[in-house]
């Protein structure tokens, strides 16, 4: 496909492939909004509306809501992420309930944008994989059984 | 800086002729926001191209890649632009589309049978309970021998009106029934409004009912007519059991969002009510000169007649109309149809406005803005009064106007623009084929003011606009995963899979960023025809992905978050095919890429697909 542009007495020749788009979905350059200061920023929480209080995790698994996670992950999440350690597109997902606090795991799921843009740790990470994770539009539920089956991932019983 | 919203208050619905597509742009920017495919292949989108959306291409003459769309219509509620739906003519082999606008897709075409060349379409009554069609072409009706002279036009060829019924919860589409009138030229149509709800006005040129030369044979009465027709009053004869089924044979293709598939029937029966049968249903109003547009004002009382060879513009009244078919004024009968005299039902003449009158649209206080081709300008005038108030030239030689909500009962007013056949000078030249051009106007004041140019795609014809905030609240961002009914959906990647039926190979792939799965396929052979289901796992908006393979003589896909979409492909020699993402998607995008293998017709290559899975590294490595 081929579009025509003329720009004053300049003729230029664009190919643009499929109406290719120059931001990632998120990245608004048009945004007005600063970036929030390093300070207000809580690496253990993330942004988004979880929180340690607001979640309550109890100490043991439930078994229900992990089998739910398992289906969810099959639909949205399994193109990418591995049950091992081992990196698909983005990392595996062996230990994460241990390296991350499940707040912010909550967070990055439902509101992962905001996050890639302030997270130091999601940074280095995006500078491994290249790829944003992508926002799957899981309700707050669906987060929460995908966290379950997270923690029964990483051996909760 | 600016957020970009800001500079779009206004969204306006297009058509562009040439490329018979809709297209949005935003106002009063003037920038292009969407084309839409609607009558017409687009191979970008695989419109007309995956096997989901063959079936909206559908007619009673089989599958018809393109059309003429014309005109676009903005559904209302009481006389008000409500932001659901826009409608779409094809003039060609007669059809109506709607356009869903929480979607910007067609999601509905229906054919036209007994019909010719939709052009007098698809305009609306107030609360959209009907769009109508009238034909260009008049023609033998399909359940009549078509097989006869040309020059026995007068005899054997009709002009039918179609009344489509609109489900207002769905917008579903059924022709509700078709009025069969003399054949004549039905050119264009407004329905009444408030107080004239409950009739239509359509103008007709070629009253001469000439079937050759029309361009002399055609302007030969001083006065053609605009016909009113009573159609609460065919309504009740539907209801009464009067209309007579007649066999016919028209398409009736519909979208549905959950199988992201288009399905088409064939209906094979219409109820027709003959004109001349029911005196009370049509009424026929002298207008000068072969009229064009046919535009009812706000209020409804006012239908404003454009005759294309006019230097005068006739305005006529519907309650002079109602009180001269009371008393019967009447000035003889047209082939079955009661004439009524020119000045029972005329309101007054727009004196010396220009040359060339074509169409009018409104603004919000009682003023008019009528298109002048012949001398290239827009005239505003008073309705009441009738006098020219102010006149701006246009660059040049102007067809339709648009101002939001300007054929409605509340007109937004403000903008006004307008839609030029010719662009001349206007552009930087480029060859033969030059850019086509709209121009916006700020009719706030007093005086009209061009504040704009902008170049459309290929003719720009008709457009309607309306604030954006009617139709950006309930934009559909993707499409639910779970909700995906196609019945080669794959729900995830490991639902991705292959399956061979006879020489069909059926590819459950699905595309996220940024592989597909499965993205080596081997076992396919010479013969058979592989279908491609490519559904797109991601879940977030704007993040489609494009599937392309070598060789497709058909189209690339483009596929929305949570949909399935269906490329067939029928390899024509052995090889290895490429296969890869057509829409740029992430910073890996080049990386979204694959391979089908094709072997020789009875090859015993086993059928087999993977994603992720290299060759074991050669032993010493």
């Amino acid at each position: 496909m081929k579009k025509l542009f003329v720009l004053l007495s300049f003729i230029s020749l664009i190919s643009a492939c499929g109406g290719g788009k120059a931001p990632e979905s998120g990245a608004n350059p048009y945004s007005t909004a600063e970036p929030a200061a390093a300070t207000n920023y809580d690496p253990n929480r993330g942004i988004g509306k979880w929180t340690a209080e607001s979640l309550n995790l109890s100490a043991t698994l439930d078994a229900a809501m992990a089998a739910n996670g398992a289906k969810i992950r099959e639909v949205k999440c399994s193109s990418c992420h591995k049950l091992t350690d081992e990196k698909l597109v983005g990392p595996g997902w062996k230990g994460v309930t241990s390296r991350r606090k499940p707040e912010w795991i909550m967070n990055f799921i439902t509101n992962p944008d905001p996050m890639i843009e302030k997270d130091p740790a999601v940074q280095a990470q995006l500078e491994l994989c290249l790829v944003r994770m992508p926002n799957q539009n899981l309700n707050d539920t669906e987060a929460r059984e995908v966290l379950e089956f997270l923690r029964q991932n990483d051996g909760l019983k | 800086m600016l957020p970009l919203a800001s500079m779009t208050n206004f969204t306006i619905l297009s058509v562009v002729v040439s490329a018979d597509k809709l297209s949005a742009y935003g106002l009063p920017s003037g920038r292009l926001l969407r084309v839409i495919p609607v009558f017409s292949v687009d191979p970008e989108k695989g419109w007309g191209y995956s096997e989901e959306t063959k079936p909206m291409l559908n007619t009673s003459h089989g599958f018809v890649p393109w059309d003429d769309l014309h005109h676009t219509e903005l559904s209302q509620t009481n006389g008000e632009v409500d932001g659901r739906w826009v409608f779409g003519n094809a003039n060609n082999t007669p059809r109506v589309a709607r356009i869903d606008l929480k979607t910007f897709r067609t999601a509905e075409i229906i054919e036209l049978p007994n019909s010719a060349g939709n052009h007098s379409s698809p305009f609306i009554t107030e609360n959209t309970e009907y769009v109508v069609a009238g034909t260009r072409f008049s023609v033998p009706a399909d359940n009549a021998n078509g097989d006869v002279a040309i020059n026995t036009y007068k005899e054997n060829f009709k002009g039918h009106l179609s009344f489509i019924a609109v489900d207002q919860a769905t917008g579903g589409m059924s022709l509700s029934f078709q009025i069969q009138c003399p054949g004549v030229n039905f050119d264009l149509s407004h329905a009444g409004k408030g107080p004239s709800h409950g009739w239509f006005f359509f103008s007709c040129y070629n009253t001469e009912q000439a079937n050759t030369l029309l361009e002399v044979n055609a302007s030969q009465k001083d006065k053609d007519f605009i016909m009113a027709v009573n159609w609460k009053k065919a309504e009740e004869y539907i209801k009464a059991g009067k209309g007579k089924k007649t066999t016919t044979n028209y398409a009736h293709n519909v979208w549905d969002e959950k199988t992201h598939s288009g399905k088409s029937e064939i209906i094979k029966e219409v109820l027709i009510l003959d004109s001349k049968e029911f005196p009370d249903l049509c009424y026929m109003i002298p207008c000068p000169k072969s009229p064009h547009g046919c535009d009812v004002d706000p209020t409804g009382e006012y239908i404003v007649g454009s005759g294309k060879l006019a230097a005068l513009i006739p305005v006529f009244s519907f309650t002079k109309l109602q009180a001269a078919i009371a008393n019967k004024e009447f000035d003889g009968v047209y082939d079955g149809i009661n004439v009524i005299k020119y000045e029972s039902a005329l309101y007054g003449e727009v004196a010396k406005p220009g040359l060339g009158p074509l169409h009018t649209e409104f603004d919000a206080n009682g003023n008019a803005y009528t298109s002048f081709f012949v001398s290239s300008e827009v005239v505003k005038w008073n309705i009441k009064d009738l006098k020219v108030l102010d006149r701006v030239p246009t660059y040049y030689s102007v067809g339709h106007l648009c101002v939001p909500g300007g054929d409605s009962r509340k007109p937004f007013g403000k903008y006004l623009i307008a839609y030029n056949k010719i662009t001349k000078d206007r552009y930087l030249p480029t060859g033969p084929e030059l850019s086509q051009s709209a121009q916006l106007y700020d009719i706030s004041g007093d005086k009209m003011q061009l504040i704009l140019d902008f170049p459309t795609i290929g003719e720009p014809h008709y457009a309607q606009a309306c604030p954006a905030g009617l139709v950006t609240p309930d934009q559909v961002k993707i499409f639910k995963i779970e909700e995906n009914n196609h019945p080669y959906v794959a729900k995830g990647e490991g639902e991705a899979k292959v399956v061979r039926e006879g020489n069909k190979v059926h590819v459950y792939m699905t595309a996220i960023r940024s592989h597909f799965a499965p993205d080596n396929i081997e076992g396919v052979k010479m013969g058979d025809e592989v279908y491609f289901h490519v559904t797109n796992l991601e879940q977030d908006w704007d993040v489609p992905h494009g599937f392309a393979v070598k060789g497709a003589s058909n189209a690339e896909l483009l596929i929305m978050p949570g949909e399935t979409t269906t490329l067939k492909w029928t390899p024509d020699k052995v090889g290895i095919f490429p296969m890869y993402c057509t829409d740029f998607c992430s910073a890996l995008h080049q990386e979204m890429q694959g391979y089908i293998r094709v072997s020789p017709a009875g090859s015993n290559i086993p059928l087999k697909f993977s994603v992720g899975e290299q060759a074991a590294a050669p032993a010493g490595n």
